[in-house]
């Protein structure tokens, strides 16, 4: 039987096999057209910007840095910190909360359970659209509006990020290493702490990843919260840059170097952390 | 008995900063657009009179369903949502069936390669494609320039919707289809045995059984796609800055951002901003309840 399989798998496998993988790396060459063109054009002094073929490479990538780095004193660095500050704390505080929560609706049996369940869930479909307004008047009434806490704050709740900790737990925390826990005279807290919580780092991992890319990427949210640009983060640093040079060509390299910049960490994060993420977890496909 | 005790309160402490945090900024907020949305600021005695908030009912709904360039930027919205959201999940759909293929080169090269584009800020994307559109620094129009050909113009009137759609299909595409993907790698490859003994091809193994147990996967994507794309805001409003085919209120969103902080029209911007709302949980409902409603067929 093994026989007759392996014969039809290659039967009617083999020949076609170019075409898909042609069809993928095509794929993989739209996705990286720009990334590479970023690349090259980054190279490239201001007059070679407007002169030279597209992805060749220039002469100007030094300049360009010193040039970035000194544009407005260095505001482009004061600018990455922001974003680092938001998407690393809030990234990690959201993780935190969200481990918490999906512990305690994955693993515990009480009244009202189902409702917040359901809540969190329409929290998934409340689109930031419905929020950002109000979030900002409510901010501002409260004297925190243009403050760190403005952009922080909101970033912390992530209902989807509570749902992935839920199933996650679910999944990989069984209810009998819980309860063996608690027999032992493990308090609840560090039932959690000690016992739960690191069963659920892959889970977490993939928590992390998505809601520091979520605000690393976020633009709306800092873009209505903040006026002074010292505390912007990288996105709406980079869209008021591009809009100085709207009427000055000379911004564009600063522009582009300040673009290839900004991806660069998150690049290099999301390859480094390729094997930890779970994304399966998103598909609801996880297997215990 | 004891150990039945302490659960019960144990649970609300683990929930306690999610639920505080989940009033604050998003139940909170919520009800305060839904005030705004029906009350209206009145000012009383001429110029130097009391400004104070009368309640108005459903008269801000009402005005913002037929202002017309609310409806004109929907229009808008559906023609750009209607290229890119069946691209895009088209797209991904295609990528992760093809990488699912047994024997396939490269697969993990091109799903890393693919899957990229989702570290780039809506920001960053919009603004490395609108220097692939500059008529000065596009790679295309240096190609056509070379040979001879006229240019074409990615920013006018016309194409600006297709080269919008593009930014989002772009940035979109590897996220869906790891989703997908992740979801096909979890099907048992029995299931494909017996089609495949068979003789069934593999397209027909991708149409007939594969397409069929994707549905829970591809309704979430469908879902996240709606969302975002209901909610595109930071890719138009980069390019406006390269492009005069892009209004202030070209979109629903860059509409009630500039009722609530331009033209001073708060009560207008909630309002609106609740009827996208409504849309949107609307829209995720009856897909929700589809595919519960296959689930359960499935089951049966």
């Amino acid at each position: 039987m093994s026989a007759v399989r392996a014969a039809g798998v290659r039967r009617t496998a083999r020949p076609s096999r170019v075409g898909p993988t042609a069809v993928l790396l095509l794929g993989a060459l739209y996705a990286l057209v720009p990334i590479v063109w970023v690349l090259t054009a980054a190279t490239k002094s201001r007059g070679e910007l407007f002169s030279t073929a597209p992805f060749a490479l220039g002469t100007g990538f030094v300049q360009n840095l010193v040039d970035l780095s000194t544009y407005d004193g260095g505001q482009y660095w004061t600018w990455a910190l922001n974003s680092l500050v938001f998407a690393g704390g809030g990234a990690l505080l959201s993780t935190a909360v969200s481990a918490s929560a999906g512990y305690a609706l994955a693993r515990y049996q009480f009244r009202g359970r189902d409702a917040v369940f359901m809540l969190l869930l329409a929290g998934v479909m409340i689109p930031q659209i419905a929020l950002a307004v109000p979030q900002y008047f409510l901010a501002s009434e409260l004297g925190l509006a243009n403050t760190y806490w403005s952009v922080l704050l909101p970033s912390i709740i992530n209902p989807f990020g509570i749902y992935l900790a839920c199933i996650y737990v679910r999944s990989s925390v069984p209810e009998e290493t819980v309860e063996a826990a608690r027999i032992d005279g493990a308090s609840e807290l560090r039932t959690f702490r000690s016992v739960a919580l690191p069963m659920m780092v892959p889970g977490l991992v993939t928590v992390f990843m998505l809601q520091f890319v979520g605000i690393w990427n976020n633009f709306l949210l800092p873009f209505i919260m903040l006026s002074d640009e010292s505390k912007f983060p990288l996105t709406t640093g980079l869209y008021l840059m591009l809009n100085r040079g709207t009427g000055t060509p000379a911004l564009y390299s600063l522009a582009i170097m300040g673009a290839l910049l900004a991806i660069v960490p998150l690049v290099a994060l999301m390859l480094f952390l390729q094997r930890y993420w779970r994304l399966d977890l998103i598909s609801g496909s996880l297997k215990g | 008995m004891s150990r039945q005790l302490r659960p019960r309160i144990a649970p609300w402490g683990f929930l306690a900063p999610a639920l505080a945090l989940f009033v604050t900024f998003l139940l909170i907020p919520i009800g305060y657009a839904i005030y705004l949305s029906v009350v209206q600021l009145k000012v009383d005695g001429g110029a130097f009179g009391i400004r104070r908030k009368v309640f108005v009912g459903l008269d801000n709904y009402v005005a913002t369903l037929t202002n017309p360039e609310l409806l004109a930027s929907l229009g808008r919205l559906a023609k750009f949502g209607l290229v890119s959201v069946p691209l895009t999940l088209g797209l991904a759909l295609v990528f992760a069936l093809l990488l699912d293929l047994p024997g396939i080169r490269f697969g993990r090269l091109s799903r890393t390669a693919i899957f990229l584009p989702y570290a780039v800020p809506g920001v960053v994307g919009a603004l490395l494609w609108g220097f692939m559109y500059l008529p000065s620094t596009s790679p295309v129009n240096f190609a056509l320039r070379t040979v001879g050909l006229p240019a074409v113009d990615f920013l006018g009137p016309g194409s600006i919707y297709g080269s919008l759609a593009n930014i989002a299909i772009w940035g979109g595409v590897g996220f869906n289809m790891i989703v997908i993907y992740t979801a096909l790698r979890s099907i048992p490859a029995e299931i494909y045995d017996a089609a495949h003994i068979d003789g069934a091809t593999e397209w027909q193994v991708a149409w007939r059984i594969k397409i069929p147990l994707l549905t829970p996967a591809l309704v979430l994507t469908l879902l996240f796609s709606l969302i975002a794309t209901l909610q595109a805001y930071s890719e138009p409003t980069t390019l406006r800055s390269i492009s005069s085919s892009i209004s202030y209120s070209f979109f629903p969103l860059m509409k009630i951002y500039r009722d609530a902080f331009g033209t001073d029209d708060v009560s207008g911007a909630a309002a609106a901003s609740v009827v996208m709302a409504l849309g949107t949980l609307l829209i995720s409902l009856v897909l929700l309840r589809l595919l519960q409603r296959r689930t359960f067929e499935d089951e049966r």
